[in-house]
């Protein structure tokens, strides 16, 4: 207990600094650090079905393109500087995705970047990061 | 068990041989079946179109009769009458029963669907709860490597805009018309017991799909049929079975999902356009041509916008529909009592009907497996691309299909139909689409356009979606090459053309008998496998109530109460 820091990212540099700034905090409480990416996801869409046929495959390489240009670039990063540290990718919506992982992996505090990538998206979805401070069950950072 | 099975296979050699042997007997037996049964059961005259008339839907017979002059048509006619009756009498071959005509094929879909329901004790009942928490997605783990796959929620959605189409709007007043308001009952109750059988062939669809080499899924029954026979030890009878399938689908989907729908839409667009002196009264053909290149730019040219559009646009369409049909409900609220006792009451002791509450349930009975396609196999198709461990998960989800097609919106269009028109004279020479689109405007003005337009998209994406289902079966025939992938979808795209410029009567009779002859292989195959489906089941209940498959939504709210 108490020894899970989770770092939500994106390809903003807001979410850059916040993984470097909660490796910083997991070093000195000598805690884990997650690293999670996740790709806006929902379940709830109209497809073709096409579409639906050739999902798992594009699937694989969101998955893909996301891990070899962001998330293994900034681990890679951390591991260097001597966290302990693991991550992955994964869909979904982030607010809500990484309330659940908090509560299933018993993780004590988050860190997140103040602004997602897109402006139009924030628009549209409101910020994750203004949605995690106020739904978050741990204590939340916000790095700006 | 068995016992009970080889019992089955008895009866279904014994159809079989009978509708083999018997075709040529009762070449003009089948279509006039219907036509002594007619008539608003008020007593009202009206253009009672022929037994053919009802099955497509919607065309009024003026719009034949027109078109009968010109050459191509007489050509086709020429060619088809022959084909056709052999085959349409073979496929629809009825027997008298208890003084009404039953189409053995009829009979065949309700025999199946009726097994299914009692061999998985219920499912349409017991599983619906489950059903809606699936969807909802009260069971897919948020943090694995399932999200991002398709949903249940997106698969249902995509079977659904394949069997929610133009039949749902306009074939409706038609059955009324034929069969009285107490058609409408055992339209509902073929819908309830087909969520049975749609729950098994689409189970059986994802549990036997191909992951193809380059990442996607191939699935449906005829996937089913090979592998799941070869596992029961008759691969060879699995085999014949399947390529059966793969023909009848190739051939059905340029009918009935392709000519029947862009001949309503172009009929439908020559309404609004001015009737019979619109200047496309003659001239289908060209906005058969114009559908063709659109259709054409999205299976063929990849161009997906135009298809996502659409997807997008339907159940929008859908909800549009369903809330101008409660408005005009809201409106005649003081008759829905007497329209709803009118349903049950007339379901058992019909006034005016040949053949008696026999012959008006096997017109309600036919309407519905024509509506939501329950014992037809396409669904499954669809079903196949979630990818999931839970194979039976997809099959309860399914089941929703002919709740909301059957029983919600055709029997919200049968409510609309009796609270309005029903039974008023001046609506006489109105059939199909124009008669809901009639019916509504009394509470709601502008309806026809707005209406026209979503007659239109569902055509089209029912057009779309069904070209799917033809590639699968033309892929699994002819190999998933891009050469063979395009050859299909280029006739499938002439078809429409076909389609829009002639009339259809002996076309539709053929691919009709082609879609009713799916169902011999694919109830057979739910025959044969239901026992796997059942240990599934079984399994799957299991491990739901000891906890083993867990409910993510309950979690989340434990989670956050703690």
């Amino acid at each position: 207990m108490g020894n899970f820091i989770m770092v939500g990212i994106d390809d903003s540099d807001p979410s850059k600094r916040a993984a470097q700034f909660a490796a910083e905090l997991a070093r000195s409480l000598d805690a884990k650090l997650l690293v999670v990416y996740v790709i806006q996801w929902t379940p709830f869409t109209f497809n073709t079905p096409e579409e639906n046929e050739s999902r798992h495959k594009r699937r694989e390489e969101e998955v893909e393109a996301a891990r070899s240009k962001i998330l293994t670039p900034i681990l890679d990063d951390l591991l260097k500087a001597g966290t302990k540290v693991e991550g992955f990718v994964r869909h979904g919506r982030p607010a809500k995705l990484l309330n659940y992982i908090v509560a299933e992996k018993e993780i004590s505090q988050i860190v997140i970047g103040r602004t997602g990538a897109g402006g139009l998206k924030n628009i549209m979805f409101g910020s994750v990061a203004s949605k995690m401070v106020q739904t978050s069950s741990v204590p939340i950072t916000v790095v700006p | 068990m068995k016992k009970k099975q080889m019992w089955f296979h008895f009866l279904l050699g014994f159809i079989c041989i009978f509708l083999v042997l018997a075709a040529p007997a009762y070449t003009q037996d089948a279509k006039k079946d219907l036509s002594s049964s007619q008539g608003w059961v008020q007593g009202i005259e009206v253009p009672v179109p022929g037994y053919k008339t009802w099955v497509e839907g919607l065309q009024p017979p003026e719009a034949k009769k027109e078109q009968k002059k010109s050459g191509i048509d007489a050509m086709v006619e020429r060619i088809m009458t022959p084909i056709n009756n052999v085959l349409y009498n073979g496929v629809f071959y009825s027997v008298p029963f208890f003084g009404a005509k039953l189409k053995l094929i009829i009979a065949w879909l309700i025999i199946g669907a009726l097994f299914c329901t009692f061999y998985f004790r219920f499912i349409n009942l017991s599983g619906f709860a489950q059903a809606i928490r699936l969807v909802r997605g009260d069971y897919s783990n948020p943090d694995s490597d399932e999200a991002g796959e398709v949903s249940h929620f997106q698969a249902l959605a995509t079977a659904l805009s394949g069997t929610v189409g133009v039949g749902n709007i306009g074939a409706i007043p038609i059955l009324i018309m034929i069969g009285g308001p107490g058609a409408l009952f055992w339209m509902m109750v073929a819908g309830f017991i087909g969520m049975s059988s749609k729950f098994c062939e689409c189970t059986l669809g994802v549990m036997y799909r191909n992951n193809n080499p380059d990442g996607t899924v191939s699935g449906g029954p005829m996937y089913a049929m090979v592998k799941g026979f070869a596992e029961i030890g008759r691969p060879k009878l699995g085999r014949f079975l399947s390529y059966f399938f793969a023909i009848s689908i190739v051939i059905g989907c340029l009918g009935a999902g392709n000519m029947f729908q862009s001949n309503q839409a172009v009929m439908q667009f020559v309404n609004i356009t001015g009737g019979a002196d619109s200047y496309f009264a003659s001239r289908g053909w060209i906005f058969g041509i114009g559908m063709a290149v659109i259709v054409g730019l999205v299976i063929l040219g990849g161009i997906k916008g135009i298809a996502k559009v659409t997807e997008k646009l339907v159940p929008f369409m859908a909800l549009f529909y369903l809330s101008g049909a409660l408005v005009v409900l809201a409106a005649n609220a003081s008759r829905i009592p007497a329209a709803v006792t009118s349903i049950f009451a007339n379901a058992f002791t019909p006034e005016g009907i040949s053949g008696g509450f026999i012959g008006i349930m096997i017109i309600g009975f036919q309407r519905a497996v024509f509506s939501n396609e329950a014992g037809i196999g396409t669904a499954a198709i669809a079903h196949s691309a979630v990818k999931t461990d839970e194979p039976i998960t997809e099959g309860l989800v399914s089941l929703l299909e002919p709740f909301i097609d059957t029983i919600v919106i055709c029997t919200i269009t049968g409510l609309v139909i009796l609270t309005t028109v029903y039974g008023d004279p001046s609506v006489k020479h109105l059939t199909g689409v124009s008669l809901t689109s009639e019916a509504m405007s009394r509470t709601i003005p502008w309806v026809p356009i707005p209406l026209a337009v979503a007659v239109l998209l569902f055509a089209f994406s029912t057009i779309v979606s069904w070209s799917y289902y033809g590639l699968k079966g033309w892929t699994f025939l002819f190999g998933e090459s891009s050469l063979s992938a395009n050859t299909y979808k280029a006739i499938y795209c002439f078809f429409i053309i076909v389609g829009c410029s002639i009339p259809l009567t002996s076309v539709m009779d053929f691919s009709d008998a082609m879609v009713f002859l799916m169902t011999i292989p694919n109830i057979l195959c739910i025959y044969f496998l239901a026992p796997i489906v059942r240990k599934e089941l079984d399994s799957y209940w299991a491990r739901i109530k000891s906890g083993e498959i867990k409910n993510y939504r309950k979690l989340m709210k434990k989670g956050k109460t703690s």
